[in-house]
């Protein structure tokens, strides 16, 4: 049995920067166990641009943003398993993980952070009727593809799913010579960043069909084609409006599931909506003692805002450590009236600092107000030219808003048109 | 190359007689058009191992039906097969259905069926307490159980090949010549010579006995639509809950599988093309319909994938096995649909005997081992048992599948295994790597990986089931 402070689970962005955070706080030892052969998650497939303007201030790709955060890692003490699997977290905080080097290893943690990340939804959750050739695969995969590996999964590509990783396959695919003949939405609106459809759909002149489903696959070894439709407001394909489109390859971008099968497994509480645990603002799951953050907890758009998300929950990570987590008086949050969910579920009133809450709401709203309010009263109500779906929002809690609010009360989002 | 015996087809029946052939000093081939075994209605059907009250009496699917549920243990036991005896429900949904309960259980008993019995809805709920409000009551079959057809027909080649029998893979036979009591096949694999052939050819059963003019058999592709559910699920039932059959075969089923999932189908067409497995959104639909009668608790939003099969329907309704009237060398082994599963271990028995009979009598191997060892299946093993694993071969330390928890040292045994596998969905019927709830998403370039590296192959040379279903093409600029 190895001993440590602090366990994390998954070395991507949300990871590292929870196990720096941790450490800056004067946590002594700490761990991160990752699976894949290297610290960095899905951002080392990412070599496009566009990630740390928010946190940074400038325009780094995948890689680049990960490289800062591993070097920090490799300044620190931190110690690193990678090509680790992380089999198991027992109700006393023992992580069971496996390798090819040490073989079966058992940590002893006091707290623990989950920091999975999420995985795609496949084919099969989608029902799409037809033929299940070679050449239908999900847009990460195809991404895996072309950067890690070097080879090119297909030369005709339809890609089903307007999410962000579908847009910017869409260009990845174009640069390295495919031809990619439309990405199909099955919403009215996109469900990606406007700066991927515009800098990987329009720039290339590669046709976004919104209300737009695949319908049926053809083709017995390898694809052959696909058959498109349009759908009704009830997301039904309309008869008639079939479309035959001749490809070779289907990529999926049909949406993100955060992988928390280890959480079940540890008797962690799930939200219904994110299916991401239940955490307060310090992002500690109903188990205390376990953390969790980045797309384990809620699919992100942003890879800066996984790491502020991190940052808390390696702070409360460290405060559950040193024996300094404030208790108090919790209450729930709750998304109503277009906002989907609410992360933090749960608010310490009795808190000191200012905390965000994150939203995303359920369909596009153009010039509505996100309002919030408690017990009644608004405490905030602010005018936003476009709320979208694929854009993660947050409000602002005060020290004085808390102030006002008791055990019972609840506090409210919503989107007032 | 010459042979004693050639047998076509490496589905469940072909591979089981293949194996049940290696019993003999018998030289035997086992030819498959496909780059694999089990591609056919193997890898695409219900998973169930019948109680036998279904067929007619006095049918051959009667009798082998009840004998393959006898033999179906031994062979499971000694191929290190998992064999579940989960018991099955045929339910009533209405007072006239109630009464065909009983012709089932009557045509059970005279088939010789043991345990059979009807329960009320009270204990019906008592049995399945997902079952749905409408039913009114069950014909419960105790002795019913559930396999997993592609792992059975993969141990039993494994088993057959380790026994001197050999697997010839993308082989897929054009003609047929007998001159001199020999038989001359050709096929894309060269010219193949055997005294004996077994059409084991499944819904193509009927053209290859065409080859030396046997027109007899008819067979009628009937299609079927599955949809596959997420291991959350594999709870909602624990018996195979069948609906009252029809014409079009034993309706739709909903049941768990031996390895936790729960499986909803199949819908019934007859189609034209034998190799048309593209699942139908009509069959989709209707399945989805009919399985929430039986337990409404089944829900899409966990179908982690859906396919199909196409079944071997004979136009005489039973089996059809026996020497061909044209060449009783060359012995039939067709129509085989449902039982079939349940009646492969009888009907390999039973071609065995047959070929026994024509040769007067097979000599015996004296070092036959019935036994194919059991893979290695680290998730289903303490964590005691892992560290030791572990220690004796680092390669099982390393997950590439995370969703069903397979080591790359699975991975490799398959790859290696006799007949081992030669494509991603072959690493994926043997060991369970992509098929769990994300689909091969992140661990599908792991396996093509291995595999390249195991075979000695570059990654874009690697297919997900053989012919033209390559993964990549070239490599990026």
């Amino acid at each position: 049995m190895l001993n440590y402070d602090l366990v994390v689970v998954g070395g991507g962005p949300a990871g590292m920067a929870a196990a720096l955070k941790a450490k800056e706080e004067g946590v002594e030892k700490v761990v991160i166990l990752e699976r894949a052969e290297t610290l960095g998650g899905i951002l080392e497939q990412c070599i496009h641009t566009g990630f740390g303007l928010h946190y940074f201030g400038e325009e780094l790709s995948g890689p680049e943003y990960a490289g800062r955060f591993i070097e920090q890692v490799e300044n620190t003490d931190i110690d690193v398993y990678t090509d680790t699997m992380v089999l198991n977290v027992s109700d006393s905080n023992v992580v069971t993980a496996v390798n090819n080097k040490d073989g079966l290893l058992q940590f002893q943690a006091i707290a623990v952070v989950l920091a999975m990340g999420c995985r795609e939804r496949p084919r099969g959750a989608l029902s799409i009727a037809g033929s299940r050739p070679a050449g239908i695969m999900t847009a990460g995969t195809a991404q895996k593809y072309v950067n890690i590996d070097g080879y090119m999964p297909g030369k005709k590509v339809v890609i089903l799913g307007s999410g962000d990783i579908g847009l910017i396959m869409a260009r990845r695919m174009t640069l390295e010579g495919a031809e990619v003949k439309v990405v199909c939405e099955l919403m009215p609106y996109s469900g990606g960043l406007q700066r991927n459809i515009v800098q990987c759909l329009d720039d290339f002149g590669i046709p976004l069909r919104l209300s737009c489903t695949v319908v049926k696959t053809h083709g017995k070894d390898r694809l052959e084609g696909i058959t498109i439709a349009n759908v009704d407001e009830r997301l039904k394909p309309i008869p008639g409006t079939e479309e035959y489109i001749e490809c070779d390859t289907l990529l999926l971008s049909v949406g993100l599931i955060p992988e928390n099968e280890l959480s079940k497994d540890a008797g962690v509480d799930l939200d219904m909506i994110t299916n991401g645990p239940v955490v307060d603002e310090y992002r500690e799951t109903l188990r205390p003692g376990v953390f969790a953050c980045g797309n384990v907890l809620q699919v992100h758009d942003l890879v800066d805002y996984v790491t502020e998300e991190s940052q808390i929950a390696g702070k409360g990570a460290a405060d559950y450590i040193f024996g300094k987590k404030k208790g108090g008086t919790f209450i729930n949050t709750k998304g109503i009236n277009g906002v989907r969910y609410v992360v933090p579920q749960r608010v310490n009133i009795e808190g000191e600092k200012k905390l965000k809450l994150y939203f995303r709401v359920g369909q596009v709203f153009k010039g509505a107000r996100v309002v919030v309010e408690c017990d009644g009263e608004v405490l905030s109500s602010r005018k936003k030219v476009k709320l979208a779906p694929g854009e993660m929002e947050n409000v602002v809690i005060t020290p004085e808003m808390l102030k006002k609010m008791n055990k019972d009360s609840e506090i409210i989002v919503r989107v007032e048109e | 190359m010459e042979y004693d015996v050639a047998v076509i087809g490496a589905g469940v029946v072909g591979s089981l007689i293949t194996r049940e052939l290696s019993r003999y000093n018998v030289k035997t081939a086992l030819l498959e058009r496909c780059n694999d075994c089990a591609m056919g209605a193997t890898k695409a059907n219900s998973a169930i191992v019948h109680a036998g009250f279904d067929a007619v009496p006095g049918t051959l699917k009667a009798k082998l039906n009840v004998r393959g549920v006898e033999l179906m243990k031994t062979f499971c036991k000694e191929l290190n097969v998992p064999l579940q005896n989960n018991g099955a429900l045929v339910v009533a949904f209405s007072e006239g259905e109630k009464a065909h309960l009983e012709k089932l259980l009557d045509r059970g008993v005279r088939n010789g069926v043991p345990g059979l019995y009807v329960a009320d809805r009270e204990e019906l709920v008592k049995l399945e307490p997902n079952i749905g409000d409408t039913a009114v009551a069950a014909l419960v079959a105790p002795t019913s159980s559930i396999v997993c057809p592609y792992e059975l027909t993969i141990a039993g080649v494994e088993n057959a090949v380790t026994n001197g029998a050999e697997f010839i893979r993308n082989c897929q036979v054009t003609a047929i010549d007998y001159t001199d009591g020999e038989f001359t096949l050709a096929t894309t694999q060269g010219e193949i010579k055997a005294d004996y052939v077994i059409n084991a050819a499944g819904v193509h059963s009927g053209e290859v006995a065409a080859l030396i003019g046997d027109n007899s058999i008819e067979i009628v592709v009937r299609h079927g639509d599955y949809y596959l559910l997420d291991k959350s699920q594999g709870t909602l039932a624990s018996h195979t809950i069948f609906q009252c059959p029809t014409e079009m075969g034993k309706g739709v089923l909903v049941s768990p599988t031996v390895d936790g999932n729960l499986i909803v189908g199949p819908s019934a067409e007859d189609i034209d093309d034998g190799d048309d497995v593209a699942t139908t959104e009509f069959g989709l639909d209707k399945i989805y319909t009919m399985a929430i009668k039986s337990v409404p608790k089944v829900s899409l939003r966990n179908a982690i994938t859906s396919f199909s099969g196409n079944r071997a329907h004979p136009t005489t309704d039973d089996f059809i096995i026996g020497s061909s009237a044209v060449n009783e060398k060359f012995i039939n082994a067709a129509g085989i649909e449902s039982p079939g599963l349940s009646s492969a271990p009888a009907i390999a028995e039973m071609v065995a005997g047959i070929v026994n009979d024509l040769a007067g009598g097979l000599e015996r191997k004296a070092d036959f081992n019935p036994v194919r060892p059991e893979p290695v299946r680290f998730r289903h093993m303490s964590t005691e048992e892992r560290a030791e694993l572990i220690n004796k071969n680092k390669a099982y330390g390393r997950i590439v599948c995370r969703c069903e928890t397979i080591t790359e040292g699975e991975i490799v045994d398959a790859i290696h295994a006799p007949a081992g596998a030669r494509d991603v969905d072959g690493v994926k019927r043997r060991t369970r790597a992509g098929m769990g709830r994300c689909q091969g998403g992140f661990c599908g370039s792991k396996v093509v990986e291995i595999l390249a590296r195991e075979l000695g192959v570059s990654m874009n040379e690697i297919t997900k089931f053989g012919g033209e279903s390559r993964i990549m093409y070239d490599r990026t600029k």
